[in-house]
């Protein structure tokens, strides 16, 4: 909390601000049927440590290739990425090991991060139940609800220990109820571990709901059309009438995105 | 409803801050308590047998029935059909004179350890063949047509190569074994859903941890059917091999004694060496790969109980 504070002042000063990612002028093209297709057009993007901001853009915006380029699945065709260490990432689908139990997936995390052996267990305890789900230890993946299966994600991406968390539009997948649950758990989590995160939706209202920061890309090719910088008090929730309001604002403009697609 | 009440004081007394932590730790252990079912136990004794031991013993009561009706009916001489009796006093005899278990022992050890090398081969072969694109180019096409090669066709160069002795049995077992398991490798490494490794690689996982951490174990089911085809390969590669190359230094095993039974014109001799070999091939796969199959499916969720 106290950091994530600092952060954002930091930022007002704008002087040696430590980044927990640092995207800029960052393209990427990939060859399509008709030549080189631009998916990503000279992105520059900063998160601070600690700080929360979510991509949010319509399909064909690049967002998930953006997470992509960031964990470094992928290279940009331009422009540079810096990192504070390799990024966790969380996707859609839970992309747990179905021949772990539920414990066994994060310690396999913890034990590819170098962790030794004897500390492995109690490290994996303690994730557990910071996810709240202390005693699923054993639990084999398909015996869990699609939300424990998110919650076990989590532990694992909390697991590698990194400084920034990628998700890719991690909830949703979710039924409305355990989605509305999980951004609860997320804002906890975030703010006690003080965690940087970089989170991509299509939801306009989980993007409020979760952020400190809003960056809108446009599509075909993903640019950066506008931010909002969000200071309704955490936490919040989905139905809050300010979330509601910068949720109009938002979707206003992200339709007139897309419909300047239409047009040509 | 929630657009009214936000920021009002909930009922139960709780303080009138946002949720307490504590309201949304129960709200989460409903929810899972809501979405997840209770684990269904093992069926009963009684159950089993009625679905799944009783249907195969009525089959062969069946098959026994007709068989006597058969010869019952003279329809040919019977020293080309002979009574279940006449085989069954040859299992009696062989039995007695204790050479039954001969027979079998010595053509399912030799079929066993056969398997293991072919099993030490055709792992690291597979892997190789799944990972390295130049390997796979190379010698992958031939490693599937291989499978398509009945293995009698290696008895001949083998026995010329090596001789009449067990290298030419194991060298035989191994050509026929070896392109199953490394086959089954490289379909189960090619159906590892690619987000796993997208997962594995975001967690540090890739070169040979990769391959350890998540490769195998993602391929372990694909793998396990090219085990389960690979040592019925090898149980036919060796039959072959027992039945053209027979000699007195190799022992009796059950490809001889068909062969023997061939030469004494003794049919129930041929019935008793097939019956055993098909016995042999179908314990195999009940005690050893089924189990092991259905462990590893049932342990994944991919294995749904009617």
């Amino acid at each position: 909390m106290a950091t994530a504070l600092a952060g954002t002042a930091g930022a007002g000063t704008g002087t040696s601000v430590e980044h927990a990612a640092r995207i800029e002028h960052v393209s990427k093209s990939f060859a399509g049927p008709a030549g080189q297709q631009l998916v990503l057009d000279d992105i520059t993007l900063d998160v601070a440590p600690g700080e929360f901001v979510t991509l949010l853009g319509a399909s064909g915006c690049g967002k998930s290739t953006l997470l992509n380029l960031v964990a470094g699945l992928d290279e940009p065709s331009a422009g540079s990425i810096g990192t504070d260490g390799r990024p966790a990432l969380m996707f859609q689908e839970h992309a747990l090991f179905p021949w772990l139990t539920a414990g066994r997936n994060i310690e396999l995390a913890l034990r590819l991060r170098g962790l030794p052996k004897a500390e492995r267990r109690d490290r994996t305890e303690e994730l557990l139940e910071l996810v709240r789900l202390k005693g699923a230890y054993g639990k084999r993946v398909h015996e869990l609800s699609g939300g424990m299966r998110q919650r076990v994600a989590l532990a694992r991406a909390l697991a590698q220990d990194s400084r920034l968390l990628l998700m890719d539009e991690p909830f949703a997948a979710l039924d409305a109820i355990t989605r509305d649950v999980l951004h609860d758990e997320l804002t906890r989590i975030w703010r006690e571990t003080n965690l940087s995160v970089l989170f991509v939706t299509h939801n306009v209202r989980e993007a409020v709901r979760l952020a400190e920061r809003v960056v809108l890309l446009s599509s075909r090719p993903g640019r950066i059309a506008r931010e909002w910088t969000v200071d309704i008090p955490q936490p919040r929730r989905i139905e809050d009438p300010q979330v509601a309001e910068l949720s109009v604002e938002i979707t206003e403009q992200l339709r007139g995105e897309i419909r300047r697609h239409g047009q040509h | 409803m929630a657009s009214t009440e936000t920021g009002t004081v909930k009922d139960g007394g709780a303080p009138a801050e946002q949720d307490g932590a504590g309201d949304l730790a129960g709200l989460e252990a409903g929810l899972d308590a809501l979405e997840t079912t209770a684990r269904t136990g093992r069926a009963s004794f009684r159950k089993t047998f009625v679905e799944k031991v009783f249907p195969p013993l009525v089959a062969v009561a069946l098959v026994l029935v007709v068989w006597q009706v058969l010869v019952w009916a003279e329809v040919t001489d019977s020293y080309k059909l002979p009574a279940p009796s006449a085989v069954w006093d040859e299992v009696r005899e062989a039995w007695l004179q204790g050479t039954l278990l001969e027979y079998i022992w010595t053509s399912v050890s030799r079929g066993l350890l056969g398997f293991l090398m072919a099993l030490a081969i055709g792992t690291p072969l597979g892997l190789l063949v799944a990972r390295v694109k130049f390997v796979r180019a190379a010698i992958g096409p031939i490693l599937s047509g291989l499978q398509s090669l009945p293995s009698v066709a290696w008895v001949p160069p083998a026995v010329l190569w090596l001789g009449l002795n067990d290298s030419m049995m194991y060298a035989v077992i191994l050509l026929g074994a070896v392109p199953s398991i490394a086959n089954g490798l490289v379909s189960g490494v090619d159906q590892v859903p690619p987000l796993f490794l997208r997962a594995g690689r975001t967690m540090g996982a890739t070169g040979l941890r990769g391959t350890w951490h998540i490769v195998i174990p993602a391929a372990l089911p694909g793998y396990l059917a090219g085990l389960k085809q690979g040592w019925a390969f090898s149980w036919r590669s060796l039959m072959a091999a027992e039945i053209i190359a027979s000699s007195p230094d190799l022992g009796v095993g059950l490809g001889q004694l068909l062969e023997n039974g061939r030469t004494a014109n003794s049919m129930p001799m041929v019935f008793l060496a097939i019956l055993l070999i098909l016995i042999v091939g179908i314990a195999i796969d009940l005690l050893i790969f089924s189990p092991l199959e259905r462990w590893v499916l049932r342990s994944r969720g991919l294995l749904v109980k009617s």
